[in-house]
């Protein structure tokens, strides 16, 4: 098990390089661009404005709305045809129970906070990418929120706990790697987002949530730092 | 559009004023970035200002359509994505996306820069497909200039990948081969928002104009699409006008976009 060497070089509990800065589109309330290896995100932030149909308006308080979307020329292969698809539909579903958590709305009824998770150019971890990109853009648009979001895959390669799978990391050995993509509330520990697909037991699977903690907590600070640097005084870089 | 701003917007044009400082007749300041997305064959990121504009190209081989049995296919596509714009929606593309991928499209088909028919690999089985998508990142305005700049940017960096002897195509392996494009179609549009001729529009003015026509060219005396827009007429005297301030802004464009492709 020790001799296992990742295709990369990278450490078991070392995410792949991450860029991460807040304020990317201007004509969105909020914006952000995460990139993790070959992985971007872009996401804008529209609202509190006011939803249609009326019927989907909670008086109570105002919605978060999620979109994720790879562009045509993002995938791995030939080119994906635009417009959703039920990937993209569930992804944009998890993005939304992921976020929520940490979101207070109770201030905007009747409104939905819109967010459009964009990626460019994807290499594994993509709904990950995009959650870290949708919750700075939240951030950055001044929405309230009791804290970050972060995200990241963990999983096991060729029975080996590693985070962060990369492409050719995901196809390793006969079956698929069992990948757990996940997000956390960094504060309480808490998970908003947990899928997997592959075979651990019951044992590999809370090994792997414990050993995700520390990453997804490095992650946040990364966000957080990038939300500060554009209030930071002096010369922007 | 609030009536207000418009009339404040045609008012400023009178006098030679736009609302972002610039000229009637200058463009916002141009910006081209080769090869910005690792999963593409060929990319571009293209600014004019603020505005920003991503097109990559994705390749595949494909069967031809049945009446063109020697020819490759050229494709272009663009969206108006929600996150570009508050006011762009989800949903299938509206009359504004299609024009503007059509605009794009008949520019650089009709132009001859990329010949189909080097795209074929076995007549009437096997052809190269070329899809160019346009996406606007952050959208302020004048996407079919920026578009059409950026597709053709995107085409010029864009290398084939690698296909084994019965054609399947390898995306992980790129090869050195460039696409054979010879030209550079250029579109420029030339608003008309009272009498004041502009190119450049932003989101603003785009929405303030009267008329529109994009020219697209491909040198000083070479055009090769036109597309009206607009709700008010055009006199010949101000086509003549529009066209000749179209043919110089494109070649402004084009000496930009040939020193970045160097």
């Amino acid at each position: 098990m020790s001799k296992f060497k990742r295709p990369s070089g990278r450490k078991m509990d070392e995410p792949r390089k991450i860029e991460a800065e807040v304020g990317v589109i201007a004509r969105a309330d909020g914006s952000a661009r995460f990139k993790i290896g070959d992985t971007e995100a872009l996401a804008a932030v529209y609202g509190p404005r006011e939803l249609h149909p009326r019927f989907l308006q909670d008086p109570k308080k105002g919605i978060l709305r999620c979109n994720y979307n790879m562009l045509p020329y993002a995938g791995d292969g030939s080119r994906v045809r635009p417009g959703p698809s039920r990937r993209s539909k569930e992804i944009s579903m998890v993005t939304e129970k992921a976020l929520t958590p940490v979101l207070d709305l109770s201030q905007f009824p009747n409104t939905v906070v819109d967010v459009f998770i964009e990626l460019p150019q994807t290499n594994a971890g993509s709904r990950c990418a995009g959650i870290c990109a949708a919750a700075m853009a939240l951030a950055d648009a001044g929405i309230i929120m009791k804290d970050m979001i972060s995200s990241v895959a963990v999983g096991y390669v060729e029975g080996n706990l590693v985070v962060d799978l990369d492409g050719p990391e995901e196809h390793m050995g006969e079956n698929e790697s069992p990948d757990i993509p996940l997000a956390m509330i960094p504060s309480t520990e808490e998970i908003t987002l947990l899928q997997m697909d592959g075979i651990v037991s019951k044992k590999q699977l809370l090994e792997a949530l414990e050993f995700a903690k520390p990453v997804l907590k490095k992650i946040s600070d990364v966000q957080k730092q990038a939300i500060k640097a554009k209030y930071e005084l002096g010369e922007r870089k | 559009m609030n009536q207000e701003v418009k009339d404040h917007i045609k008012n400023s044009l009178i006098k030679g004023v736009r609302l972002d400082g610039r000229g009637p007749q200058d463009l916002r300041e141009i910006s081209i970035e080769l090869d910005v997305v690792t999963t593409a064959e060929g990319s571009a990121r293209v600014k004019f200002g603020d505005a920003e504009v991503l097109a990559g190209v994705k390749m595949s081989v494909e069967s031809p359509f049945p009446d063109t049995p020697e020819d490759g296919v050229l494709m272009v596509n663009a969206e108006l994505l929600p996150l570009s714009n508050p006011d762009f929606e989800t949903g299938p593309p509206g009359i504004d996306s299609i024009e503007t991928s059509r605009v794009i499209d008949r520019g650089i088909r009709e132009s001859g820069c990329v010949d189909t028919k080097k795209l074929c690999l076995v007549k009437g089985e096997k052809v190269w497909f070329m899809a160019v998508d346009v996406h606007p990142i952050n959208y302020d305005g004048n996407l079919i200039d920026m578009g059409g700049l950026a597709a053709m940017a995107a085409l010029k960096s864009a290398n084939f990948p690698s296909i084994d002897k019965d054609h399947n195509v390898d995306y992980h392996e790129k090869t050195k081969k460039k696409l054979d494009i010879s030209g550079l179609p250029i579109p420029i549009t030339v608003c008309k928002i009272g009498d004041v001729l502009i190119v450049d529009p932003t989101d603003e003015e785009e929405n303030a104009i009267d008329a529109r026509l994009t020219v697209t060219s491909l040198d000083k005396d070479k055009l090769c699409s036109l597309q009206k827009g607009g709700a008010k007429p055009l006199s010949i005297e101000e086509i003549a006008e529009m066209v000749e301030l179209a043919l110089k802004k494109a070649d402004e464009v084009r000496k930009k976009l040939s020193e970045v492709l160097k």
